[in-house]
């Protein structure tokens, strides 16, 4: 592996991080396990705080996602001599997991955003159907991450 | 003076034809589409006289919806989460209950230099942006197209969350009912929140709701949100008073109509008892960074452009 991906990386990582803390602190499990007692984490159980978080950190995730998406396609139009290895490369089979789960999160995501403005009246299904779906990729992209971490497998194979 | 609209005519005007657009459309209701205005409830504080038939009405109408928990309760982990129980205790009227969903509070206040007492029936606000039905992360809680906020007792796992995120903790919870007895008992949920829901299924039927029905004084009125918002500045202007409720949590559909200013009032406040005080939109923060979501892409996309011409400015 080349360090070429290493900045978007770690950035993604935090990213990640982030928002998967905000988005299990949606559900009120934080302050019942005591975990926001601990000193500095009390914002964990305050909702307001951890729900404009999830969406700041779902803005930055959707800057990341559509930045490496445009680079990957416009890279390929590049002369070949210019490109970098890691640009010709092919998803991996955990990668193509990570890509589609988290497309579908901003997807899901997106749409309980605007389920969330004033005067948006979906079908009740239709919001517990999204809410479901959403926890479930949320599982299904730290199943893949965690598996690729530990197996090592990369985002993309050169 | 009494309002010029007189409380039947209103009444054939409004909620009515709203009770019958409900019915016509059946359970589609709650579906997108629907363009009726929701309906809003006027709540005349001058008019109340505290004889509590709202309440008695309200929890006669709704008994076959209160909690029937079997005891003992599992045992919750970790210790520290609360059993709140008052299946013991569904006489109390005094305060917001699961088996009291409406209740009488008292308040004085000072009108043309003498002290008067004012009764106030409070219950839901049935906000026009809920938090409690938007951030319920279950989907427990729904808003239905008539402005109505409602919690389904049978996917409501007690958490508790649409209490925290109320501005005014309107929802009560009973322990030892509800979905999550059949899931994880001792380690998630708590039983079911219960808070007024405003007769939807009175509504559906072309009812009113059943306190609305009950009162000798015709405290309050229910109708199309911008009428209601008109008979309350209407009301408030014959009265020299206030209102409360137009901006309150970025607008509700409930509007007080107090003839002493709400930031004048003295009342009894506390658990189950909701305050009277200006509230500012809990939701705006994320109607806002919305807007973040819809230019984030785009800024990445051209991040990526303008990369790409730097590089090949740079290679040429
Ligand atoms: C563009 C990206 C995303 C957006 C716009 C978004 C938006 C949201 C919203 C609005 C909610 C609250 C649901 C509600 O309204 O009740 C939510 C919940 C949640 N989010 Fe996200 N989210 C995004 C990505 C993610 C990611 C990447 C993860 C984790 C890896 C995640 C994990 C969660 C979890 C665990 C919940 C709570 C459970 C649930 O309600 O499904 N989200 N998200
Ligand atoms: S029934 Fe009417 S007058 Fe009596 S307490 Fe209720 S709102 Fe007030
Ligand atoms: S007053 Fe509280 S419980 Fe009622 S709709 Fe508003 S947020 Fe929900
Ligand atoms: S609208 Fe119905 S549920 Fe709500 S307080 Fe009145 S009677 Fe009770």
């Amino acid at each position: 592996m080349t360090d070429y991906f290493r900045g978007r990386r770690l950035v993604y990582g935090l990213i990640l991080f982030f928002i998967t803390l905000s988005g299990f602190a949606q559900m009120p499990v934080f302050a019942r396990y005591y975990i926001s007692d601990i000193p500095g984490l009390g914002w964990l159980a305050q909702f307001y705080v951890t729900h404009a978080m999830h969406y700041i950190m779902a803005a930055l995730l959707l800057v990341l996602g559509s930045y490496a998406a445009m680079d990957a396609v416009l890279g390929r139009k590049l002369p070949s001599a210019w490109q970098n290895r890691v640009n010709k490369g092919r998803l991996t089979a955990t990668g193509w997991v990570k890509v589609l789960s988290l497309a579908g999160l901003m997807v899901t995501g997106c749409v309980m955003v605007v389920k969330n403005l004033s005067g948006v009246y979906f079908p009740h299904l239709l919001i517990i159907f999204l809410d479901l779906l959403h926890l479930a990729l949320c599982m299904i992209l730290l199943g893949a991450t965690l598996y690729a971490g530990i197996r090592k497998r990369p985002w993309i194979a050169v | 003076m009494r309002s010029p609209v007189s409380r039947r005519q209103f009444l054939k005007s409004t909620v009515f034809a709203a009770g019958a657009a409900v019915v016509g459309t059946g359970p589609a209701a709650a579906g997108p589409g629907t363009e009726e205005e929701p309906l809003a409830t006027l709540i005349d504080i001058s008019r109340c006289i505290g004889c509590e038939e709202c309440v008695y009405a309200c929890n006669d109408a709704n008994a076959r919806k209160f909690p029937e928990p079997e005891k003992p309760f599992p045992t919750m982990y970790p210790s520290r989460v609360p059993v709140e129980d008052w299946s013991d205790q569904r006489d109390v009227t005094d305060r917001l209950t699961p088996y009291n969903w409406l209740y009488i509070q008292y308040a004085t206040g000072t009108k043309d230099g003498e002290e008067i007492t004012l009764t106030i029936p409070r219950r839901c606000m049935h906000c026009q942006n809920p938090p409690c039905v938007k951030l319920c992360p279950w989907g427990a809680a729904k808003q239905q197209p008539s402005g109505l906020s409602r919690i389904d007792s049978q996917l409501c796992l007690g958490g508790s969350k649409c209490k925290d995120v109320c501005p005014w903790d309107i929802p009560q919870r009973q322990t030892g009912v509800g979905l999550y007895l059949d899931i994880l008992p001792a380690f998630a949920g708590n039983g079911v929140m219960y808070k007024c829901d405003r007769c939807y299924d009175r509504l559906e039927k072309g009812e009113q709701p059943a306190c609305i029905e009950a009162c000798p004084e015709q405290v309050q009125v229910i109708g199309r949100r911008s009428e209601i918002i008109a008979l309350a500045k209407e009301r408030a202007q014959e009265m020299n008073g206030h209102i409360y409720g137009l901006d309150e949590n970025g607008g509700t559909h409930t509007l007080y109509v107090s003839p002493v200013p709400f930031d004048q009032l003295t009342y009894d406040t506390g658990k189950g008892k909701p305050h009277l005080k200006p509230v500012k939109d809990t939701m705006a923060d994320g109607s806002n960074l919305a807007l973040a979501l819809v230019i984030a892409p785009v800024a990445g996309a051209a991040a990526a452009l303008g990369k790409f011409y730097n590089r090949i400015k740079e290679e040429a």
